[in-house]
């Protein structure tokens, strides 16, 4: 309908390419948008595979003195579950959807380094095979250990050679090292085409606010992945040289560890979570058929969550003994954050507010999201109080609240932008019934496990246990815990068969399904390889809606 | 503003305990008569109380924008809904505002910033409270997966299991807490008494309670520190009035009223054989490269100190309770009990290990 | 605020030039790479004093006074060089790219006989004690970064000896000399914090 039309003759072979051939298209691809697909194929798979490791985490926990799992095998499990859904899902995640998406809506024809692009890809899934093949590679020569059971930030001195023998630890540490570059070399593509590649008349301000938010989270990666990588650096010296920064037998400290790890540690959990924002600022004004509200001050709000997340890192360790000073700082810092977080919220809240929502199911998600979030970021509060969390850190409350941001925040927009782009990118919709089951089925089991699983914090449960005596009114809700992920597997498995399902049998999409106002919209669905014959004029930051509505643009409100 | 919260505070808390009767109302009885009740909604003590009094400000706090933000929510999602008699064109579309960013940015400022001020507040109050000259200091070690708990102005060992005097409002007995670790890093965490501490290698930290009603009170270990994480649980018994000098000069090792373990000393005024064929085997084995028992030669540190075995509720830091059967079960083979901690299986006889708890029951 | 240019659609390329990829990412590098940097400099820093055991930095270190010299100056003279290859007289490219080349390797080779001192004489490896660990791992990433750097700088000349070097490689070279102004800079700092701060 707009300026690239589908008579465009794509360059399609007539006969379906052999397997093989299909498969080694993909290893040898540098095209932006198989390698976003393939990321976040990818993520989706590890989704499931930590999301079974967790059902088992809950089957062990759902009865107190249960005995499914041996207490190694339980800390295993909760070590490769964190490590995996943080580095392995949601990286991913973040990685496919900006490759994706970012040249798209900015009319470009693929990212600034392709070949880089797809080494990243690669080395992601190097990372997570050794997150993973250490289960069986990780008694090396020595003999001891398996999969690295130190959690997943690997307090020193936990990891030290005295008390982690064998070499684990070392698949844990050399699988982010790597992961870890592969992140970078996406979010150094990122910022360089979002930068050099925009389509004529794109100013910055005028870049849908999806694009911004992922230059600021890649922008944030540059800062907050090497304190990462450095301290996994000391790690391995300590480990194979011998070295003592975290040795405190020599004089080391184990509490440098904890700060270097969690300078990364927070910025990295908005590293997540501004993908998340990022969809639902997409999603909700075009189903509510109106432009975001406050535009500027959703880019600055994203900036300044960036800024302050920086200075935020020792809200994680309150209970380490800091000065009362110390924890005033922290404290003061991170409430601070729950100011722009909060400019957001209603920003979004504003948008819908006198429009026409739709309740389609990209949206759907996107309120859960925002129910949802509330609560989690309110939770939130409550850690950062600082006497409140000397109770809280460390228990089940804390695993609620970042369930809740990751899972309620996170994920849900997610599923929310999968029901959105899967039109563009297969030119097929997803099945709205199946579609529906899923997000219901996941929203119950959601809510029935991680609401819940508050009040044990409370309680006094802490965290990381693989097994707990009855007696202390605990029993109960956990067990209501545990019945919650039956719902989510059924859930998740909905969505599964969606995605398989409507890959061929889906109805067809069309370019521009839900009538929507970003550039991505403007080319075929699927996208041809060059992703654009001719990029629409770019004058506002709703290029489409211009052309649809020439008699109302919005450039001339800008 | 001064605060007016305190005369309110009761009603907001009794409406808090509202929301969390759901886990509230689970409350059996725990088997060996012990407080079952690690809920931090049910402090003790001032420490305790004050950031109970705390907590209720930020529930409360947070349970107002919750409501507010989800009642706009809830109404804009209802009124602004696309209605099927529609008439197809698009709303009026609003581009933004800065009066209303104005609004929704200073109204959260102005929050976070009486927030703030409580908090420092409370922060200090609990955080930089000094030690009166009476009050009890302990150090707390924490090992892979047990605890050490000395009394260095008594002379004092024991393990896994904190005795302190209650403390009365008019003359306050507090116990100020030295937290060390042999090995990693641990939390030491008594929901009723106080907020939790790590417990950091090559790290001094501290922390201190000050219970005021007697009873035993339950925590965990709140760090990850390893397989055993789990059962790193401790106890706090706290002795009314008078009662914990008792116990103290009961856990001397000079202590005259301590009959059995004079008969531990002294194995020829043992009345028992099997008592004192038990103290062979416990000192043939290398029991005693790994625990001390006071007054012999048994002097090794790896382990929990020994001395009053006896007297304490619990085994391997809450694993089993201290029962003869037990007991017996944990020196058969302790990685039954407690899966990978490490005191390792000694293999001993049938007939010695009747011969070796014998023993260990007179060391109370 | 409608400008009239913003109506006067499409733009032609004068118009709408926005910045080179390759300079967005060189820059991102580099603040990758400091922020690595930091770190390592902030465990140095706070390890100062901190070793339980020696040898300590007051007793075995000395200021590397002429391989600063020479590892500074190799910043002047890679800008030399580029203004020739931005002149395109390649003979004086190849002069200054070349003493670039040589002022770092005798940077390197200080450096390495540093370390012959300290871990033959001294004794002191990177296990010894916590000086031991921090100043090899500090010192180390750095020099691992200047051996990047020696390595790239030494194509670059076999490429232009191969004259397969052209003027349009002008950008390539200019982000090289970045990075090389990033590896001295980064110089300054642990020189400061290892011989002047730290002893
Ligand atoms: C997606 C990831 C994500 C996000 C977005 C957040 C958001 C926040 N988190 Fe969370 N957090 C995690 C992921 C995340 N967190 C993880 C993974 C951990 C645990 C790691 C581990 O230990 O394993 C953690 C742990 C964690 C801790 C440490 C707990 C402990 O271990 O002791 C703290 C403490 O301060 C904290 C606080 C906050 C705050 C204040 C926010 C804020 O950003 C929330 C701000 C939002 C709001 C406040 C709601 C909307 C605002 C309004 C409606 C305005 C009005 C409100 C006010 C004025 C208050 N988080
Ligand atoms: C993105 C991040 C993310 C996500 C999505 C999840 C998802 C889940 N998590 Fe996870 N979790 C973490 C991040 C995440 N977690 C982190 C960082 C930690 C801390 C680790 C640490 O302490 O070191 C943690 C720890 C953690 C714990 C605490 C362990 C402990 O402290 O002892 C628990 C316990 O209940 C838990 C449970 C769950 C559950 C039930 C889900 C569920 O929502 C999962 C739902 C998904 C599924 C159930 C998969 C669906 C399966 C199918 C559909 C299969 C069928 C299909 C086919 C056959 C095709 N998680
Ligand atoms: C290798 C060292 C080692 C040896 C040898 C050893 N123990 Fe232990 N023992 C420990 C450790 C460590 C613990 C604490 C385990 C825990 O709680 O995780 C312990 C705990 C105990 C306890 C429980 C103490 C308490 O208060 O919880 C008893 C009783 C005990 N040991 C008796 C014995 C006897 C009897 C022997 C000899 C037959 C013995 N130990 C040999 C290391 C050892
Ligand atoms: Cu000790 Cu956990
Ligand atoms: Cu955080």
């Amino acid at each position: 309908m707009v300026a690239a039309n589908p008579e465009i003759p794509l360059a399609r072979p007539l006969v379906s390419p052999s397997i093989v051939t299909r498969l080694h298209g993909l290893v040898v691809t540098v095209d932006h948008k198989k390698l976003g697909l393939m990321y976040i194929a990818s993520a989706l798979f590890f989704l499931v595979v930590a999301g079974l490791m967790a059902s088992v985490i809950r089957l062990q926990l759902a009865l107190p003195n249960n005995n499914i799992v041996a207490p190694d095998t339980f800390n295993r499990l909760f070590t490769v579950h964190g490590t995996a859904m943080v580095f392995f899902v949601g990286m991913p995640i973040v990685a496919g959807l900006s490759n994706y998406l970012v040249p798209l809506m900015i009319g470009a024809r693929d990212m600034a380094f392709p070949r880089l692009n797809a080494f990243g890809y690669w080395m992601f899934l190097f990372g997570a095979a050794l997150l993973f093949f250490s289960y069986i590679g990780a008694p090396g020569l020595s003999g001891h250990g398996s999969a690295p059971d130190v959690g997943w930030f690997a307090y020193a001195p936990l990891t030290g050679r005295a008390f982690s023998r064998g070499n684990s630890t070392d698949y844990w540490t050399l699988c982010l090292l790597v992961s870890g570059i592969g992140s970078l070399s996406s979010a150094v593509n990122v910022i360089a085409t979002a930068f050099g590649m925009r389509s004529p008349g794109m100013t910055l301000m005028r870049m849908p606010l999806f694009v911004w938010m992922m230059v600021v989270v890649s922008a944030m990666m540059f800062i907050v992945i090497p304190p990462l990588t450095a301290a996994q650096i000391m790690l391995l010296i300590d480990r194979f040289l011998g070295g003592n920064f975290f040795n405190t037998q020599s004089g080391g400290s184990a509490v440098l560890w904890q700060h270097f790890f969690w300078i990364f540690g927070h910025p990295e959990v908005y590293v997540l979570m501004i993908p998340g924002f990022a969809c639902a600022s997409e999603i909700i004004p075009v189903f509510s058929r109106k432009p975001i509200f406050g535009y500027s001050a959703m880019v600055g709000a994203t900036t300044m969550i960036a800024f302050v997340s920086m200075g935020v890192w020792a809200h994680h360790m309150f209970s380490m003994g800091m000065t009362s000073v110390g924890n005033t700082f922290f404290m003061i810092s991170t409430m601070a954050i729950s100011v722009p977080t909060g400019i957001k919220i209603f920003n979004w809240l504003a948008t819908m507010y006198g429009g026409k929502i739709r309740f389609e199911l990209p949206m759907l998600c996107c309120l859960a999201f925002l129910f949802q979030f509330l609560i989690a970021g309110l939770t939130g509060i409550m850690l950062a109080a600082v006497p409140f969390d000397w109770h809280l850190t460390d228990t089940y409350f804390v695993v609620a609240h970042f369930h809740y941001v990751l899972i309620g925040g996170m994920l849900f927009c997610i599923f929310g932008g999968i029901y959105y782009w899967f039109p563009k990118a297969t030119g097929r919709m997803l099945n709205k019934t199946l579609g529906l089951w899923h997000v219901a089925l996941f929203f119950i089991g959601f809510h029935l496990t991680f609401d819940t699983m508050h009040i044990p914090g409370l309680l006094g449960m802490p965290r990381r246990i693989y097994t707990y005596d009855p007696g202390r009114g605990w029993e109960l809700l956990n067990l209501i815990t545990s019945i919650g992920v039956v719902f989510q597997i059924v859930g998740i498995a909905c969505l599964a068969w969606n995605l398989i399902r409507s890959l061929r049998k889906g109805e067809k999409a069309g370019d521009d399904p839900w009538d929507a106002w970003t550039l991505e919209w403007a080319t075929t669905s699927p996208p041809p390889e060059y992703n654009f014959e001719t990029v629409p004029p770019v004058r506002s930051a709703r290029p489409l809606w211009d052309l649809k509505h020439p008699e109302d643009p919005d450039w001339k409100y800008e | 503003m001064q605060f007016n919260i305190r005369s309110s505070r009761a009603m907001i808390t009794r409406a808090l305990f509202m929301f969390f009767a759901l886990g509230l109302s689970a409350s059996p009885v725990f088997a060996d008569g012990a407080s079952s009740v690690t809920n931090i909604f049910k402090p003790d003590g001032p420490p305790a109380r004050a950031i109970f009094d705390y907590t209720m400000l930020v529930l409360a706090v947070c349970a107002v924008i919750f409501v507010i933000v989800v009642g706009l929510l809830v109404y804009t999602v209802t009124r602004f809904r696309h209605r099927r008699e529609d008439d197809g064109q698009e709303p009026p579309q609003v581009y933004g505002s800065n009066q209303i960013e104005l609004a929704w940015t200073v109204i959260p400022i102005i929050i976070v910033f009486v927030l703030t001020l409580v908090t420092a507040r409370t922060i200090a109050e609990v955080q930089n409270a000094v030690p009166p000259p009476k009050a009890l200091k302990v150090t707390v070690v924490g090992h892979q997966w047990w605890w050490e708990i000395r009394y260095p102005d008594l002379g004092v060992v024991t393990a896994n299991e904190l005795h302190v005097p209650v403390s009365d409002p008019a003359q306050p007995r507090p116990t100020f807490l030295k937290l060390e670790s042999a090995d990693v890093a641990h939390s030491f965490w008594i929901p009723q008494l106080a907020g939790k501490t790590d417990v950091i290698p090559n790290r001094d930290n501290s922390m201190w309670i000050e219970p005021v009603t007697p009873g035993t009170y339950l925590g965990n270990c709140a760090e990850y520190c390893g397989t055993q994480h789990a059962r790193m649980l401790i106890r706090v018994i706290v002795h009314p009035q008078g009662e914990f000098e008792n116990w103290v000069a009961a856990q001397k090792p000079d202590s005259a009223t301590d009959t059995n373990l004079v008969a531990a000393q002294k194995p020829d005024s043992a009345t028992d054989t099997q008592v004192k064929a038990g103290r062979d085997v416990f000192f043939s084995t290398s029991c005693v490269n790994c625990h001390t028992i006071n007054g012999t030669e048994a002097n090794g540190k790896f382990g929990p100190d020994l001395t009053h075995l006896m007297s304490r509720q619990t085994l391997g830091s809450g694993a089993a309770l201290n029962t003869p059967e037990k007991l017996r079960a944990w020196v058969r083979n302790p990685q039954n009990l407690k899966p990978g901690c490490y005191m390792p299986d000694m293999q001993l006889t049938d007939e010695e290990m009747d011969q070796l708890v014998r023993y260990l029951l007179t060391l109370n | 605020m409608i400008n009239a240019d913003r109506l006067n659609l499409p733009y032609t390329s004068a118009e709408w030039s926005l910045p080179s990829s390759r300079k967005v990412a060189i820059t991102s590098l580099i603040v990758t790479e400091s922020a690595m940097f930091s770190i390592f400099v902030v465990a140095y820093v706070y390890y100062i004093g901190k070793s339980l055991t020696g040898p300590y930095p007051a007793e075995v270190l000395e200021t590397p006074i002429v391989s600063t010299i020479c590892l500074l100056a190799s910043s002047l003279t890679i800008v030399l060089a580029e203004r020739s290859f931005k002149r395109e007289s390649i003979g004086a490219f190849r002069l200054w790219w070349s003493t670039t080349i040589l002022l770092a390797a005798v940077f390197l080779g200080s450096t390495a006989a540093e370390w012959k001192r300290l871990i033959v004489d001294h004794h002191l490896t990177i296990s010894t004690n916590l000086f031991g660990t921090t100043f090899y791992s500090l010192v180390g990433l750095h020099a691992s970064h200047v051996i990047v750097g020696l390595t790239l700088l030494t194509l670059v000349l076999v490429l232009s000896l191969k004259k397969s070097i052209r003027k349009a490689d002008g950008e390539r070279i200019e982000m090289l000399s970045w990075y090389w102004h990033f590896v001295d800079g980064v110089w300054v700092v642990v020189f400061t914090v290892v011989y002047v701060i730290g002893r």
